[in-house]
């Protein structure tokens, strides 16, 4: 058969062992500050390999370069041997490198077929599209990573884990070589997450290499057999993964030692809870919700995509409210039908996603912080008082740490675990005492997490009790007393995380299934 | 039979019928021969523009610059003809004001795909500009005796019937350049690289770009298809009412997006048919074209317009909003 | 970071290099048009023809900081200054006493506040609760009210103010110009209102972030209406401020407003995407346009010409915000 993979196969028999990328000492500025300080890594053919590091460790710079978006200021680039003074993104496209970003770069108002066609289509220079040939690249680029999907779908509709591989077919169809694939577990659940790693696998079989960009370290000890650990625009450390374990890759990580201290809590049964749902429901999203959350208390929500886990911590909060059942603040009945109802009963959010439902990147740090409580600085005459604002402001960034050199600058200029600070500070400001975190650290590196966990947990000595909805298994039960699992909109299951296992809640996540 | 139930065009046929229906239940002069080719005749110039708009809307930007850039294609035109005492080709006329379109469609394309700007602003500013520019130095009077080939274009009619008092109508033969572009549109749309890069642009540039399609290519493709459309438009404009006025059409602008949207196609872009979009023009004729036959004086054409894109655009985005509840 | 004086040139860049722009404008006329534009005479004429198209732009500028934009604004003014033409022309018995001229009078200003108010609501409806896109609905809704005012005057003009009317158009206080005590009145309370309240600094951050301010438990919806009616209703005394300068009022009447209104809020640095802008902008903004198109006019260019020079100055302005904003960015 004369595939296209076939003709793969053949081209990799003689190359099977030479290096995809070779990058040496790679250079690269940004306005004067150096991102990349010579920066050396290689892929082999056929090989797994992680890139790891922090937020702004240059990992994706290095990626951008390798992939030709950035021409690299010094160093040498070599792509199946062949050296690149100066690599542009078709150069790199042509020796087999694909990348697949964290958006997937897919066309949601295209069909399945079409999106996988598309590369092909623009790369061939045809100016005439036959449709005929755009299905049978489809199932073509289906058929070499062994799925099966319905063609003719738009891609909108699709669930995420879907959208992934047909990202992934598209790429293999492209004659990838080395698949690029950065944070692509981060919106995965755990069986999915384990579908797409046998898939890699798959894939290395047929000589393709993949290179994953992450800071999730168990995944990483997983699947990978090279790891390469970035800090501050080096590389800490290279080698193979076998060597490696999850406290060496922290600390290479960080630069320091993570403590691992379980959340205790040692409150009182006896009061009255903070907030208590009795049979809570919305219809099509969760029903026959009981949920008892005590003062000091941090609970964790877990369950797949899906499973109503997102919906209740937005219903709890007023954002599609609940329509059945009943919700108490301290034994009193209250009403949530709105996100301001949440507010005036002291509940606070933290959203999923901080760029988008966080914050707002243009404006400064003090107007993110004080988003929603400028109310309280009105002076007598009605107005808002800046002194005691910007005093005010100063104080809370020093007290939730966040550094920056002057709260006037627009947060965009913050890292991410800054950033994360600032929501946390604006939320923690408007009195609330019970605090509904979503995905509290998606996006943040290992420090800024360890330095937000240790928040929480200073927070709920104050008796603030805390709500983390999330999917990191290991930060529930680091962080949480108890553990809740979600399972189509009912909770299934209540852990209490002491004595509990990793690998216990994951069965219990996968059986749910 | 869902699948052609939930599509917006079947529904939009549905009220397109109904209405000529009711409109002509309370006035039979409606299905007069008269009325319909006059109708068919009016939509031939928003139609082709209407062409324009959808790929500027399918590509996520707006462009409120073409009834300006029509103006000034066909004005100068005219004027450069009736200088050279030009007798030949309606083909020159034609190529002449496409010509002058792509020109001025390429200046839009430039400035927001260079500068990276906000297509409506900018093409408000070219727009005036160009108007400003054609009143202020090239004239301002209105040309009453068009080139013969303009003339004879404007009398050129595929079928002609001749009434029981003895005048003759005919079924304009303009209406084929229309009929001719909705195919060329489509089969552009439908069956070319750029049209569907038109469409990846619309839903997602960066993802476009990552393709590899030639982004820059494609806006300058789409500009200058519009400035083409309104240069063809406008000589047809011209033709069809025998004078080259240069305060024409202002205004139209407003209906012909009124239209495209009425035919489906989203304002954040990627989603549209060439379908939809004619048959959103039949629509917006129809209404404008009906209002005295069934007894509302003409004054009530604005405000039947505003409040058919008002209730258009309210439905539609309603629906959106719901959908993504 | 470099010291205070440097960080107030970054943050007021746009205003500084708005200043300069209009300074320049300013000298060149003066240059240009010796013994003509520099005199009492023309600031005084000065002083009534921009405060019009300046309320106008606070209403363009209260749209764009949110992210939208009102293409209703004229549409607005117009029909309100017909509806209180026609209050004068229907109502009023010929040959009144002064107080009841007067008592009209101030039943058209408010006639006028109410009737903007009204139409900026249908358009704040439109958005923040179907969410149809501004472009869209003010769109619409400009076809609609001239639509309107066309129906009621039959496209005519309306004229038949009484004397007394015109004072507020043409009057004056000292050697201030009435029309220009408006303007700055309304300026002042808008610098307050965006500075200084809750509520303005809700406007920013809607505009800057939509989705965020809704998590922020901002009521998005009810900002918004606010602001596209408050937009409204500035129109509504711009109507009246145009009808009676120009003792007459009609449905097509100065349409090219919204081109200038979009004009001087972009040079006066708003933002088109949202989220930054403010008063002391649209001051300057309105100043510099006011000194060219005076200018202009001594030159004898026709209001075709001003026509181009307004569209190539919206487009360079753009383009020169584009090419600060990135060399701000590295």
């Amino acid at each position: 058969m004369l595939s296209p993979l076939g003709l793969i196969l053949i081209k990799d028999e003689d190359a099977m062992s030479s290096e995809i990328v070779k990058a040496e000492d790679i250079e690269k500025s940004f306005g004067g500050i150096k991102v990349l300080d010579r920066v050396s890594m290689a892929v082999s053919a056929g090989e797994i390999c992680c890139l790891a590091g922090e937020n702004g460790c240059g990992k994706s710079t290095l990626i951008k370069v390798i992939s030709g978006v950035y021409p690299h200021d010094g160093g040498r680039i070599e792509l199946n041997g062949r050296e690149y003074q100066r690599l542009g993104p078709i150069d790199s496209i042509r020796e087999g490198i694909q990348v697949i970003y964290q958006d997937f770069s897919l066309f949601p108002n295209l069909t399945v077929a079409e999106n996988l066609a598309l590369n092909d289509q623009v790369e061939s220079g045809r100016s005439l599209v036959s449709w005929g040939r755009v299905r049978r690249i489809a199932r073509e680029s289906l058929a070499m990573i062994g799925i099966d999907m319905d063609i003719d779908k738009t891609v909108g509709e699709l669930p995420v884990s879907s959208k992934q591989l047909v990202a992934i077919a598209r790429a293999v169809y492209c004659n990838a070589r080395l698949i690029i694939m950065d944070e692509p577990t981060t919106t995965l659940t755990q069986k999915e997450i384990e579908s797409l790693f046998s898939l890699i696998r798959g894939l290395r079989e047929k000589g393709i290499s993949t290179l994953f960009v992450s800071h999730k370290i168990r995944e990483m000890l997983d699947i990978t057999e090279k790891i390469t650990i970035m800090r501050n625009g080096r590389v800490v450390v290279s080698g193979y993964t076998r060597d490696f374990d999850e406290i060496k890759i922290t600390q290479a990580m960080t630069g320091r030692e993570i403590s691992g201290d379980r959340f205790r809590w040692s409150g009182n049964t006896g009061e009255p809870p903070l907030l208590r749902t009795e049979k809570l429901g919305r219809s099509g999203a969760f029903q026959g919700i009981d949920l008892t959350l005590r003062r000091g208390e941090i609970v964790g929500v877990t369950g797949l995509l899906g499973s109503g886990r997102t919906e209740l911590a937005l219903a709890l909060f007023g954002k599609g409210p609940s329509d059945e059942g009943r919700i108490f603040r301290n034994d009193r009945e209250i009403v949530i039908k709105s996100i301001q109802d949440a507010i005036a009963n002291g509940i606070a959010y933290v959203p999923e996603d901080r760029l988008t439902e966080g914050l707002f990147l243009e404006q400064s740090i003090e107007r993110n912080l004080f988003a929603n409580i400028y109310r309280k600085f009105i002076n007598s005459v009605g107005l808002l008082d800046f002194r005691k604002v910007r005093a005010a402001a100063s104080e809370k960034a020093r007290q939730y740490g966040v550094t920056a050199p002057d709260i006037s600058l627009p947060v965009r200029s913050l890292s991410g675990g800054n950033q994360q600070r600032v929501v946390l500070a604006r939320w923690m400001s408007t009195g609330a005492d019970v605090l509904i975190l979503n995905g509290p650290t998606v996006g943040v590196d290992v420090g800024s997490k360890f330095e937000i966990h240790k928040k929480l947990r200073e927070i709920t000595e104050s008796g603030v009790g805390i709500l983390i909805f999330s999917d990191d298994i290991q930060e529930l039960i680091m962080n949480c007393n108890r553990i809740m699992i979600i399972h189509k909109g009912s909770f299934t299951n209540e852990f209490r995380s002491d004595t509990l296992r990793e690998s216990d809640l994951i069965d219990c996540l996968n059986a749910s299934r | 039979m869902n699948k052609i139930l939930s599509k917006n065009e079947f529904w939009l046929f549905c009220i397109l019928l109904i209405l000529s229906c009711i409109v002509g239940g309370i006035n039979d002069a409606f299905w007069s021969g008269t009325n319909l080719f006059s109708l068919f005749k009016s939509s031939v110039v928003m139609g082709i523009f209407a062409l324009g708009v959808l790929i500027v809307i399918l590509s996520g930007g707006i462009d409120i610059s073409f009834p300006a850039f029509a103006v000034f294609s066909f004005y100068i035109t005219v004027k450069y003809l009736l200088y050279i005492k030009f007798t030949g080709s309606i083909l020159i006329p034609f190529a002449m004001a496409m010509a002058i379109g792509v020109a001025l469609g390429l200046m839009n394309a430039f400035i927001i795909s260079t500068f990276k700007l906000n297509p409506l602003i900018v093409t408000l500013g070219t727009g005036s500009a160009v108007t400003g520019f054609l009143r202020a130095f090239v004239g301002t009077g209105t040309l009453s005796n068009l080139p013969q080939p303009l003339i004879d274009f404007s009398r050129w009619n595929i079928y002609t019937e001749t009434l029981a008092d003895g005048s003759v109508i005919g079924f304009s033969g303009s209406f084929l350049i229309l009929a001719a572009l909705i195919v060329i549109m489509a089969l552009i749309l439908r069956n070319t690289t750029m049209g569907r890069g038109v469409y990846a642009l619309g839903c997602d540039s960066v993802a476009a770009m990552r393709a590899g399609f030639p982004v820059r290519g494609i806006y300058y493709f789409i500009y200058g298809l519009v400035g083409a459309l309104a240069g063809i438009a406008g000589i047809v404009h011209c033709s069809l009412i025998r004078l080259a006025n240069p305060r024409d059409l202002e205004g139209t602008e407003l209906e012909v997006i009124a239209a495209v949207v009425l035919g489906g196609a989203s304002l954040t872009g990627g989603r549209g048919t060439v379908l939809g979009t004619v048959l959103g023009v039949f629509l917006i004729v129809l209404i404008k074209g009906s209002l005295i036959l069934v007894g509302i004086p003409s004054d009530w054409q604005k405000v039947a317009i505003g409040l058919v894109l008002i209730s258009a655009t309210s439905i539609t985005a309603y629906r959106a909003m719901r959908a993504g509840m | 970071m470099k010291g205070g004086l440097g960080k107030l040139v970054r943050s007021e860049n746009n205003l500084f290099q708005l200043t300069i722009i209009t300074v320049c404008t300013f000298a060149l006329m003066c240059w240009l048009l010796p013994g003509t534009f520099l005199t009492v005479r023309n600031f005084r004429s000065m002083s009534f023809q921009f405060p019009e198209l300046g309320i106008l732009s606070i209403a363009m500028m209260l749209a764009m900081l949110t992210g939208g934009i009102d293409l209703s604004l004229v549409g607005i003014a117009n029909l309100a200054s017909i509806l209180v033409a026609l209050s004068f022309v229907k109502l009023m018995p010929p040959g009144s006493s002064s107080g009841v001229v007067i008592a009209f009078m101030a039943g058209a200003v408010l006639l006028a506040i109410l009737a903007g108010s009204l139409c900026g609501l249908l358009n704040g409806f439109l958005i923040s609760k179907f969410n149809v896109p501004p472009i869209l609905a003010t769109l619409g809704s400009m076809q609609l009210y001239t639509g309107i005012a066309i129906v009621i005057t039959k496209g005519a003009a309306v004229i038949g103010f009484p004397p007394q009317y015109s004072v507020i158009g043409n009057g004056s206080v000292g050697i201030f110009s009435i029309p220009l005590i408006i303007f700055i009145s309304l300026l002042a309370v808008f610098a307050v209102l965006l500075r200084k309240t809750n509520y303005g600094i809700n406007l920013y951050l809607i505009g800057a972030n939509m989705k965020a301010a809704i998590f922020a438990g901002i009521k998005t919806d009810k900002a918004l209406m606010i602001s596209y009616m408050v937009g409204g209703c500035l129109a509504g005394l711009a109507g009246l401020v145009m009808s009676s300068r120009t003792n007459g009022a009609k449905a097509d009447y100065g349409t090219s407003y919204i081109l200038q209104s979009i004009l001087v809020s972009v040079l006066g640095g708003v933002k088109p995407s949202g989220g930054s802008g403010n008063v002391a902008g649209i001051l300057i903004a309105v100043l510099a346009l006011q000194f060219l198109s005076s200018g202009f006019s001594m030159l004898r260019f026709s209001n075709f010409a001003k026509e181009f020079v307004w569209g190539c100055f919206l487009l360079a302005i753009m383009i020169i915000n584009y090419f600060t904003s990135e060399r701000n960015k590295t």
